[in-house]
């Protein structure tokens, strides 16, 4: 098909596959070309935060449930990780194979976090969230299994060290990518139906047959799943493993800030959320100081886009895009519209109820 | 007749406030029945209570002889009895065909369903919006969308609190044709309504409820000139002159 | 034995009031506003360093420091409101004030570690060593005290919500906001107070938390929060009378089970409200219902 002569929905299709496969073609080349330790450092953290962002909008964006206890599943994927390499003896590129089991072991203890706390309204089970991380620092801090807390330390890789960022890199970037891809599925399937059904109306969509709690329940797990995942790819790049560090508040209001900058509940709100924070607070981290001053920025810079734009980037920033092609179509019909005067008065046909 | 829907001594109490009080009520298989009464009469409290909304506190709700008392929402959805809500109650971020597509017990393939929901959108007249977040619709087309997606899973009994409320006139005329048609093959209305000429116009039979209990009950002209329906509405003007 | 648990009890007790009265707080404001102040931690902290920059640097009781932090706190809470939380609004407000409230308190958790490090630091004054020997039990003063205090507060706020002119506008707001606009009461302020009252109460809990803590720094918002949040979810949310049960209830429990199990005692907070979650999840108080959006 011709791309001028396809219709505007289809030109648009069409560029957003050519804009994510470019998107992806810069990000295989990226470490290649940016060879500094540091900055593919950055960008393995980076990829990691997108594909946790994702994860979590995937739930929470979708059902409109807040969790902020998705730190629960990271550190559990985390902590499992570090433990499964240690007792089967696992070390080397072999420990990648751990990954989708800790993204299983996370899944699984999702459900009964799940079945307690999606029975409740959406504030309450915020605040279970929320409850449910601490509960979960706790057991880590003084669970034998876990090292209490001094912590475990996890397999050390033995990559060369020039290139030693890169497989991290790629199978970051892996995830990333299919975890974006998971979330456009969904949100296209009935099942994603249902769930943003849920976030609207939850009891009208009772009401009219959709089974709310294993809907819930099964976006959770999912959610789950891939955050578990990338907890134990992060613990093995990380290289430490305690408490305080795997399980730090600020990890989850930092994935809820990307999302919420981004877009809640779009495909690439999370995304473009994790691409611009999570470099900028890894920067600010670097250039020393105490913890003190980017926890002071974040909480501002949080408030900022709450109050200023409480929907995000993307839906703003579509919005003023609309507003600027809908101001250039109206120029352009009053200017086909004065040489329309001048051959007859059209009247428009109206189908429908308006 | 048969009785399709039947409420049988259904008593509710919110607090000290008795809304429904020994409420025996009979929808009749393929009519269309109304139910009117003054404002604070129970009329949406019953609508809650049969189709699940609200716990009963005694009495019988019976859907063909089969007790549906107590049942939630989605089963007594699921028996093929749709509702809709004085305050439309849709799907604000989803489209317009999304929020046809929410409803469970709707058959076939996902291509069939899609054309469905068209149609149904086409034949409440909002097919035009089909791709427009429904929050955007106006009043008037918001209640089209809920009578719509009420429809898709092919109820046989549908009970309506209010379609014409607060709806331009043009408006009104469209939704009770529509009602007529659908009951032409043989659905089953039970309409809420405060509007009488839409009320008069449309329903075979009609049903008077005042402080939670029936008045009378019959065809529109009867009931209209039933002295106990005229003291319902009037005698409820007078005692709240305050 | 005996006497040990028995004393747990006592001292459970005794700091249960000033649980219950940072958790009547957090509920009133819920019942509200309709918003969960997840900052209300970090305020009892900052009502602490409060109380300490007065006791230390300028030598005012602690006590009597509460006549300075007490309003302090009650305008930081009314300013906090009025820039951050009225302003939002929509469909998706309960979120985005539970996470303003969330980013407050991390502004305000850095803007302490600026001011005072990450040190342990804790109020002393001359009474707060010292314990009096009453029924048998040896007391510290400092809990008595501020147990006392607790239930003076918890008394005012009952007199001010059941005998107060302002008290039946909260009340009404708290049933029904739109019903109480209609009636002419001025909802925004009657919010922008109450948030006002439900942080000035953390000054009175942060004095004793700082006393009774045996030391705190700008992280221990996150225990207190923790807790308060169990506390408040165990009662169910909107109930003031059971959030005060609820807190004495756990700190006594949490003080009992102390004596075996220092290290997982706080667990009891968290179980008690796990299996009340199972079995009633709208809390033991709370009411059950139709989900509000």
């Amino acid at each position: 098909m011709k791309f001028a002569a396809a219709l505007p929905s289809q030109r648009q299709a069409v560029a957003q596959v050519a804009g994510v496969l470019v998107l992806i073609a810069a990000a295989v080349v990226f470490p290649l070309v940016f060879t500094n330790p540091t900055v593919t450092n950055f960008a393995v953290i980076t990829l990691i935060f997108v594909c946790v962002a994702s994860a979590w909008n995937l739930f929470s964006g979708f059902s409109g449930y807040l969790s902020l206890g998705h730190a629960v599943f990271y550190g559990t994927g985390a902590y499992f990780l570090v433990v499964a390499a240690k007792d089967w003896n696992v070390s080397g590129v072999a420990v990648f194979w751990l990954l989708p089991l800790a993204g299983l072991v996370a899944a699984i203890v999702a459900v009964p976090l799940g079945l307690i706390a999606l029975r409740v309204r959406r504030h309450t089970f915020v605040v279970i969230t929320i409850a449910f991380f601490f509960i979960a620092q706790l057991a880590a801090s003084n669970l034998k299994v876990t090292g209490g807390s001094s912590g475990l330390l996890p397999p050390v890789p033995n990559f060369a060290p020039a290139t030693f960022n890169d497989p991290f890199y790629y199978l970051a970037l892996v995830m990333a990518v299919l975890t974006v891809a998971v979330a456009w599925q969904v949100r296209r399937s009935r099942f994603g139906l249902q769930l943003r059904a849920i976030r609207d109306d939850e009891d009208r969509a009772a009401g009219l047959g959709v089974r709310t709690m294993p809907v819930k329940l099964a976006a959770l797990v999912l959610s789950a799943f891939i955050t578990g995942m990338a907890g134990g790819l992060w613990v093995f790049f990380i290289g430490e493993a305690f408490p305080q560090f795997v399980f730090d508040p600020l990890f989850d209001l930092a994935v809820v800030f990307m999302a919420f900058f981004g877009g809640l509940g779009t495909l690439a709100g999370p995304v473009l959320g994790a691409l611009v924070l999570e470099p900028a607070q890894l920067y600010l981290n670097l250039q020393g100081g105490n913890g003190y001053e980017s926890e002071i920025l974040f909480g501002a810079l949080f408030l900022v886009v709450i109050l200023f734009l409480p929907r995000g980037v993307i839906p703003t920033g579509g919005e003023y895009l609309r507003a600027y092609r809908a101001r250039l179509d109206r120029s352009k019909e009053d200017s086909s519209e004065s040489e329309m005067a001048a051959d007859s008065a059209g009247t428009s046909v109206k189908g429908g109820v308006s | 007749m048969t009785a399709t829907l039947r409420a049988d001594g259904v008593t509710k109490s919110f607090g000290g406030v008795k809304a429904l009080n020994g409420c025996s009520l009979t929808v009749a298989e393929g009519r269309i029945t109304g139910l009117i009464g003054p404002n604070g009469s129970g009329k949406t409290t019953l609508f809650n209570v049969m189709t699940g909304y609200e716990r009963i506190d005694a009495g019988q709700v019976y859907l063909r002889d089969k007790q549906i008392t107590g049942a939630a929402p989605h089963q007594v959805y699921g028996q093929g009895v749709g509702r809709t809500f004085q305050l439309t109650r849709i799907f604000p971020r989803l489209t317009v065909l999304e929020n046809m597509l929410v409803p469970a017990q709707q058959r076939g393939s996902s291509r069939q369903r899609r054309e469905r929901a068209m149609d149904l959108l086409a034949f409440t007249g909002i097919q035009a919006h089909a791709g427009a977040l429904a929050g955007t619709l106006s009043y008037g087309q918001r209640k089209l969308l809920e009578l719509a997606y009420v429809l898709v899973a092919d109820p046989a009994v549908v009970l309506l609190d209010e379609p014409a409320g607060g709806v331009n006139p043009s408006l009104i005329h469209h939704i009770s044709d529509r009602i007529r048609e659908l009951n032409k093959s043989g659905r089953t209305f039970l309409i809420v309504e405060h509007n009488m000429e839409f009320v008069m116009g449309l329903c075979h039979e009609l049903t008077v409820l005042d402080s939670g209990s029936v008045v009378a009950t019959g065809p529109p002209d009867t009931v209209r000139n039933d002295p106990r329906v005229l003291d319902a509405y009037l005698g409820m003007g007078t005692d709240t002159d305050d | 034995m005996a006497n040990q648990i028995a004393q747990a009890i006592a001292a459970g007790i005794l700091g249960g009031g000033v649980y219950a009265l940072m958790a009547a707080g957090l509920t009133l404001i819920f019942g509200v506003l309709d918003i969960i102040n997840v900052a209300q931690g970090i305020f009892v902290v900052l009502g602490a360093y409060l109380s300490y920059v007065l006791s230390v640097h300028l030598h005012i009781d602690l006590f009597v420091g509460l006549l300075i932090t007490v309003p302090s706190m009650f305008i930081i809470g009314i300013v906090i409101y009025w820039l951050f939380i009225r302003p939002l609004r929509g469909a998706e407000r309960t979120s985005m004030t539970l996470l303003a409230c969330f980013a407050v308190a991390l502004i305000i958790e850095g803007i302490l570690y600026r001011e005072f490090g990450s040190n342990y630091v804790s109020l002393k004054a001359w009474y707060t060593t010292k314990s009096v020997h009453v029924f048998g039990f040896y007391l510290p003063v400092i809990y008595v005290l501020g147990f006392a205090l607790a239930v003076v507060a918890i008394g005012l706020i009952y007199l001010m919500l059941y005998r107060t002119k302002f008290g039946r506008a909260v009340r009404a707001t708290m049933q029904n906001p739109t019903a109480a606009r209609l009636v002419g009461i001025d909802v925004n302020r009657v919010a922008a107070l109450t948030f006002g009252v439900g942080t000035a109460v953390t000054a009175i809990g942060g004095m004793v938390f700082g006393a009774i803590s045996g030391g705190f720094t700008p992280n221990s918002g996150y225990d207190l929060i923790s807790r308060l949040l169990a506390i408040v979810i165990l009662a169910g949310m909107g109930s003031i009378g059971g959030a005060l049960v609820a807190a004495v209830f756990m700190t006594t429990a949490e003080a009992v089970v102390d004596i075996w199990q220092p290290t997982w005692s706080v667990a009891v907070f968290y179980l008690a409200m796990v299996i009340i979650l199972t079995v009633r999840p709208q809390g033991i108080f709370g009411r059950a219902g139709v989900r509000a959006q």
